[in-house]
């Protein structure tokens, strides 16, 4: 049931190495988040998984059976593209009900299929529209009901939710969040969204290069990360990193540390800093501070913290909260 | 936003336009106008406009002389099989184009059009020989094959245009679904590119309708279509005006009629894409 596999897979184009061969196992069930800046090759690898893209080498295994050389249908996966993808020409039942008469079910199957799909996704009043007379959030909804219809084996999302405005976004997060704890199904879920990422995933995959970085739960990542990229990508806002002199106290090339991890004091501490900006949110306030040698720095702190222009404080770090980094950018563990 | 535009500018705009359309229908109109005279009025000198005895004796002496239907099927079998046969081949060929591009499509592309450049004089001798070897000559088969060559081209790069807007996801997204290759492109890709499709398939049909050149070389009675029906009245024994535009209106009329049924679509499919 719904285990995908890589084995070494590998992209390229000619010369061009998009994915140098990726190793990961996704296990029943589980919803998995590729994340990493564009152009790192997350959604070639997830369109690699779906068979929309042949692998140079290396195989996928899904339920431990080799696909790499499988059509996309006979996968049993259904994707959901970031452009939603519906067929214009087709109304919303034609939409949800095409992959079901392609596999050549019978027609009063396929319409107790979609009407039971339609019913989950509030969709059932829309049916004879066509997409264009549709919202975005209703299109989605479209695109993920045309995914759900066929009870595929695993999902795989490719940025579904980058066109949505930033309400409608966390609304169909939830919704999303929701289906996967319904179905149970296996997910895999492309974003360069690190906060997508942090909250929906039970792993995530972090991609640079077309390279796995690093894979781990959310909070593994956030503690633990393997590299100064992984540090620098997952958490917001991003970790300061301080390498020179300061950094070589800690006998390290490179040391980070979290915006949140730092004390703030007028009185002492370990770097002197002085503020330049202050940025108010309501529960906190960051605070972009000079801090000399260590360069410019984020802080947080809280909410009602009342930051004069130009007044200097003294930051000290959480000692246990120190990420150290040696000159390959590899985290260097006690 | 609209935008005032006074009357007078309005009025001298209208009739710029209606002057410059009425000059270039004028030498269609004038041949309509011309069928309708007698042998004498067509050549007199100065040209008599409306006022002369309008007479349908050119029609009848047309129809007599020559078997109008006959040509006309054959220019109907001929626009229409060449069509068909060059949309069977051009929609597969502009998909691969459009949506599996190889390092050299836009060569092949421009190597396609560079072939419209060439004079078709230049191979008139080469495929007469081939026609007369293969015993093609005077064949309906044999000219669809050739006004299908001739027009596939174009076909190709307007399809190619109109498949290029369509987005590759939705390809993908029918290929998750379980479509066959076959089945993407009959249910997925044609019906989003009727509009397409459809301008394409009137162009192309009116090109091969008026096509002259080919057709009067190598078609003398079984296979001839209405071009040969014109240009058999521009006979030695003299030239009969008249008749020869009688000849020329029947032979433009069925096209004149689709083209204006069909102007909105045509228009259109021409201008496909160019805004967006």
């Amino acid at each position: 049931m719904g285990t995908i596999s890589l084995k070494n897979a590998r992209k390229a184009f000619g010369d061009v190495v998009i994915i140098p061969g990726a190793s990961l196992d996704i296990k029943n069930g589980e919803f998995v988040v590729f994340v990493g800046p564009s152009g790192c090759g997350k959604s070639t690898l997830l369109r690699m998984i779906a068979g929309l893209e042949d692998l140079t080498s290396g195989a996928i295994l899904i339920d431990g059976k080799d696909m790499t050389e499988e059509a996309p249908s006979k996968r049993g996966l259904s994707m959901v593209f970031q452009s939603y993808a519906l067929y214009p020409h087709m109304s919303v039942r034609g939409n949800i009900s095409f992959g079901l008469k392609m596999a050549g079910m019978p027609k009063n199957e396929i319409e107790a299929k979609v009407a039971k799909a339609a019913a989950t996704l509030n969709l059932t009043e829309y049916l004879d529209r066509k997409p264009r007379q549709l919202s975005g959030g209703q299109r989605q909804r479209v695109a993920i009901g045309r995914a759900i219809v066929r009870n595929p084996e695993g999902f795989l999302f490719d940025e579904p939710l980058s066109n949505l405005d930033a309400a409608l976004r966390v609304n169909m997060r939830l919704e999303i969040m929701q289906m996967h704890k319904d179905l149970g199904a296996t997910m895999v879920y492309v974003t360069h969204d690190q906060v997508e990422a942090m909250t929906m995933a039970d792993r995530i995959v972090v991609l640079n290069r077309g390279n796995i970085e690093q894979v781990g739960s959310p909070l593994e990542l956030y503690n633990r990360p393997d590299s100064l990229f992984v540090a620098g990508f997952i958490g917001s806002p991003k970790m300061n990193l301080i390498s020179g002199k300061p950094a070589e106290k800690y006998d390290a090339q490179t040391i980070g540390i979290r915006p949140e991890h730092l004390g703030i004091s007028l009185k002492d501490g370990t770097w002197p800093a002085k503020i330049s900006l202050a940025e108010h949110l309501g529960a906190d306030t960051y605070l972009h501070v000079d801090a000399g040698p260590c360069g410019m720095m984020t802080v947080r702190a809280a909410g009602e913290y009342d930051a004069a222009p130009d007044a200097k404080i003294f930051l000290t770090p959480e000692p246990d909260r120190i990420h150290r980094f040696d000159g390959d950018g590899k985290a260097i563990r006690k | 936003m609209a935008r005032n535009v006074s009357f007078r500018r309005k009025l001298v705009v209208t009739a710029l336009a209606w002057a410059i359309g009425l000059l270039i229908f004028f030498p269609i109109l004038w041949t309509i106008i011309t069928s309708f005279k007698s042998e004498g009025d067509a050549i007199a000198l100065p040209p008599k406009f409306l006022f002369f005895d309008w007479t349908l004796e050119n029609y009848g002496v047309v129809q007599e002389r020559s078997d109008y239907l006959r040509f006309a099927m054959n220019s109907v079998m001929l626009a229409l099989g060449s069509t068909f046969f060059a949309l069977v081949i051009a929609i597969p060929s502009a998909w691969a184009m459009a949506f599996a591009p190889g390092k050299r499509t836009k060569d092949l592309l421009m190597w396609m059009l560079s072939t419209k450049m060439m004079p078709p004089v230049g191979a008139l001798i080469p495929v007469y020989l081939i026609f007369r070897d293969f015993g093609l000559l005077d064949t309906r088969g044999g000219i669809i094959a050739v006004l299908m060559l001739l027009n596939l081209p174009i076909i190709i790069w307007m399809l190619y245009t109109y498949f290029k807007e369509i987005p590759g996801e939705i390809l993908e997204a029918s290929r998750m679904d379980g479509a066959s290759l076959g089945k993407e492109l009959l249910y997925v890709l044609t019906p989003m590119a009727i509009p397409g499709i459809a301008s394409t398939l009137l162009l192309n049909i009116i090109l091969a309708w008026n096509e002259a050149f080919w057709t009067l070389a190598l078609t003398t009675k079984d296979a001839a279509p209405l071009t040969q029906f014109i240009a058999s009245y521009s006979s030695p024994e003299g030239l009969f005006w008249a008749k020869l535009s009688a000849a020329s209106t029947m032979a433009i009329a069925p096209i004149l009629v689709l083209g204006w049924f069909a102007q909105k679509q045509l228009v259109r499919g021409l201008t496909f894409g160019a805004v967006k």
